[in-house]
């Protein structure tokens, strides 16, 4: 009775109702067909994999549901199960798209339950080591993003989607594999050469006009509305008008990506630059700062958390604005050209590809600065913790 | 107090007027017109003097050279009044439901902005509250929530587009989507931070109340939440109708500001890219500062007002 309660207390009421929900489904899935048409027993013996997964789920499931086990032990193995029971069922699909039966679905549904109840368990976790509580961090949304492509991958496949909607993952990865040449010329040209040396000017030119601009209150009070507005703005609808001022190449996205990070990185320097008490300011008047020394020793420093704050803002908008811009018109190399030429080829795959390319690239672009932040803003509290 | 704000109104009108916001931004836009009017001149002179050579016009005066540059028919950069007559022409002198009515245009592009926007504020407040409610979302999802803008959605809008007109569903739906796509991220990131505002003193009196979870989300959270779903609503609708102007992007739009803008870049017509242009911007602010005025009368009526 005791233990009853404390496994209650332990649980909470929807890994209860799950665990117990998943526990039957399995059970009763063994009598219906994974495959359409096929008679059940034989799939399960055809296929040892999904047999093995499958038991060792009910396994787990019933010791998670009807006996104690440890925190580390449910996470680890409803997690292993999980995956392998998805990845059975991902082998099993793959030869016979779009005749998915009843027990496939129950499976799948079963195994999404087994990595919620993994997920759940590794958040209640609270290691005391740093490093472990970082893998744990890390752990978590990974899971999420790892199911989010098992279930595309087995929603797509089960259903059979026709490949010109949307291909299943295992799809682009080979596309993504077969032609690194082309995703890189294409890489090279949007981001290596638009992105970037927009990237560069923009925000370094936007610094430089909100330290000139903070030097002239009238400027100040005259420009930041305008800024804020700006900011708001469609403004790759200039994209167009770059093409035609600028030409097909490189140079008309850059022009884009500047005019794009150009008044983020304003509006959030100038703010920044405000950003200092008075009291700091009267602590630099005490030890005679001179305006020079005021503003690199104490006002620059205050103001990179709004600095980095645009910084991250302006990476992924960046991308966008290169991109967007080559699909008023570039020579036949770019992210953007190569998205909208296959689209029209029907090269659904590659399109993927593009954009995973593209993806990967602004996530990595984005965490790169984000890195920098924290390390030059480590005295931030949000940085500390 | 009062004599000190109302000293400088006395040494001077001007110096009063500039010492506010309506001043320095009225001079700032003053010199940025005169600034683009320079630009159209420096750019449209090289076209102009082609024109001249080839219609052998000669000793052509600088008054009579900088006003041709000024009312070119399709000029680089045309001038800040070309534009606005083209505004007014296609706003005011045209029937609304013309085509080629900018009016027409904008109000294909506000209707799926706003149904975009709607889908994505609801969207936004309600993976907002699982996440303030379940440990699980809040450390697998919000992640994703922020990497999911990392991704160009922008980019591949057309894509989205033509694969949706694929499976049938077409019309405004699929530019609301991307809408909503934009939109939810602002507010899911301001809801998670205003569903979490309330003290810990103020939840500590709900459980003395011993209020449940929804009541507890319904008369603390929520409420205390507002000012923040307000001012990521403002961030909402401006990306709002960027996603729906380049939805409008790909071939076979044939209505909106985006297909203005794709129409005027295929032809040439930098006066109409240019007034779809404003005609955008404008809505942006109207939208941003109707969302203002809605916060300002309802944290007012909720006694939150600044």
């Amino acid at each position: 009775m005791t233990s009853v309660a404390q496994r209650a207390s332990a649980k909470s009421p929807v890994a209860g109702i799950l665990s117990t929900g998943a526990l039957g489904l399995a059970v009763v899935a063994i009598l219906l067909p994974v495959i359409r048409g096929e008679s059940l027993r034989l799939d399960l013996i055809d296929t040892p994999s999904l047999a093995l997964a499958v038991g060792a789920a009910i396994v787990l499931l019933a010791a998670y549901r009807f006996a104690r086990v440890g925190r580390v032990y449910a996470c680890i193995g409803l997690g292993g199960v999980s995956y392998a029971l998805a990845f059975a069922l991902i082998g099993l699909i793959t030869p016979h798209a779009g005749d998915a039966g009843a027990g496939f679905w129950a499976y799948l549904v079963v195994a999404w339950a087994m990595a919620w109840l993994s997920v759940e368990e590794m958040a209640a976790l609270e290691p005391r080591d740093p490093a472990l509580r970082r893998l744990v961090a890390l752990a978590i949304p990974l899971t999420f993003g790892i199911w989010l492509l098992i279930l595309w991958q087995l929603l797509v496949v089960g259903f059979a989607v026709p490949r010109v909607l949307l291909p299943p993952p295992s799809e682009v990865w080979v596309r993504l594999l077969a032609s690194p040449d082309i995703l890189w010329k294409d890489f090279q040209q949007t981001f290596l050469k638009g992105v970037l040396i927009g990237y560069a000017i923009g925000c370094g030119s936007g610094f430089v006009v909100a330290i000139l601009v903070d030097r002239v209150p009238f400027l100040r009070r005259g420009l930041l509305p305008i800024g804020n507005l700006v900011s708001a703005l469609p403004i790759i609808g200039v994209a167009p008008i770059m093409v035609m001022w600028f030409g097909f190449d490189w140079p008309s996205k850059a022009a884009v990506v500047i005019i794009m990070t150009f008044f983020p990185m304003l509006v959030n320097t100038v703010t920044g630059l405000a950003a200092a008490d008075r009291i700091q300011h009267d602590l630099m008047h005490t030890y005679a700062a001179d305006y020079r020394q005021t503003l690199i020793k104490m006002r620059l420093p205050m103001a990179m958390p709004f600095i980095f704050n645009a910084l991250k803002i302006n990476s992924t908008l960046a991308l966008i604005g290169a991109i967007v811009a080559e699909f008023f018109g570039t020579p036949i190399v770019g992210m953007g050209f190569r998205i909208s030429t296959e689209v029209g080829r029907m090269n659904v795959d590659m399109v993927w590809a593009s954009i995973a390319v593209a993806a990967l690239a602004g996530s990595l672009f984005y965490g790169l600065v984000a890195l920098v932040e924290r390390v030059v803003t480590f005295w931030h509290p949000s940085v500390r913790g | 107090m009062t004599s000190a704000t109302l000293s400088p109104l006395a040494r001077s009108p001007f110096a009063g007027l500039m010492s506010g916001t309506a001043g320095p931004v009225l001079v700032v836009v003053a010199v940025l017109l005169a600034g683009w009017y320079l630009a159209a001149v420096l750019l449209n002179t090289p076209f102009q003097r082609d024109i001249y050579k080839r219609g052998g016009v000669e000793d052509v005066s600088i008054v009579q050279l900088v006003t041709d540059t000024l009312a070119q028919d399709r000029p680089v950069l045309p001038s800040p009044h070309q534009v606005a007559v083209e505004i007014w022409e296609t706003t005011a002198e045209k029937s609304i439901t013309s085509k080629r009515s900018l009016v027409y245009h904008s109000s294909i592009t506000l209707s799926s902005t706003l149904l975009g926007f709607l889908m994505g504020t609801v969207l936004g407040i309600l993976l907002a509250i699982g996440i303030v409610h379940s440990r699980v979302l809040d450390k697998s999802l919000m992640p994703w929530v922020i990497a999911s803008q990392t991704i160009p959605i922008l980019a591949i809008a057309p894509m989205i587009i033509v694969v949706l007109n694929a499976i049938g569903i077409s019309g405004l739906l699929p530019k609301a989507l991307i809408s909503t796509y934009l939109s939810f991220f602002p507010v899911t990131v301001g809801m998670v931070k205003g569903l979490r505002s309330p003290e810990i003193i103020q939840l500590d009196l709900m459980k003395t109340y011993s209020a449940s979870a929804s009541q507890t989300l319904w008369k603390l959270r929520l409420p205390s939440a507002a000012p923040y779903l307000f001012a990521s609503m403002k961030v909402g609708v401006a990306a709002s109708l960027v996603g729906a102007i380049v939805g409008e992007l790909p071939t076979g739009a044939v209505a909106g500001l985006g297909a203005r803008l794709l129409a005027g870049s295929y032809y040439g017509q930098t006066v109409q890219i240019w007034s779809a242009l404003i005609v955008a911007a404008v809505l942006a602010a109207a939208l941003v500062s109707l969302i203002g005025l809605a916060e300002r009368s309802a944290l007012k009526r909720m006694g939150m007002a600044q």
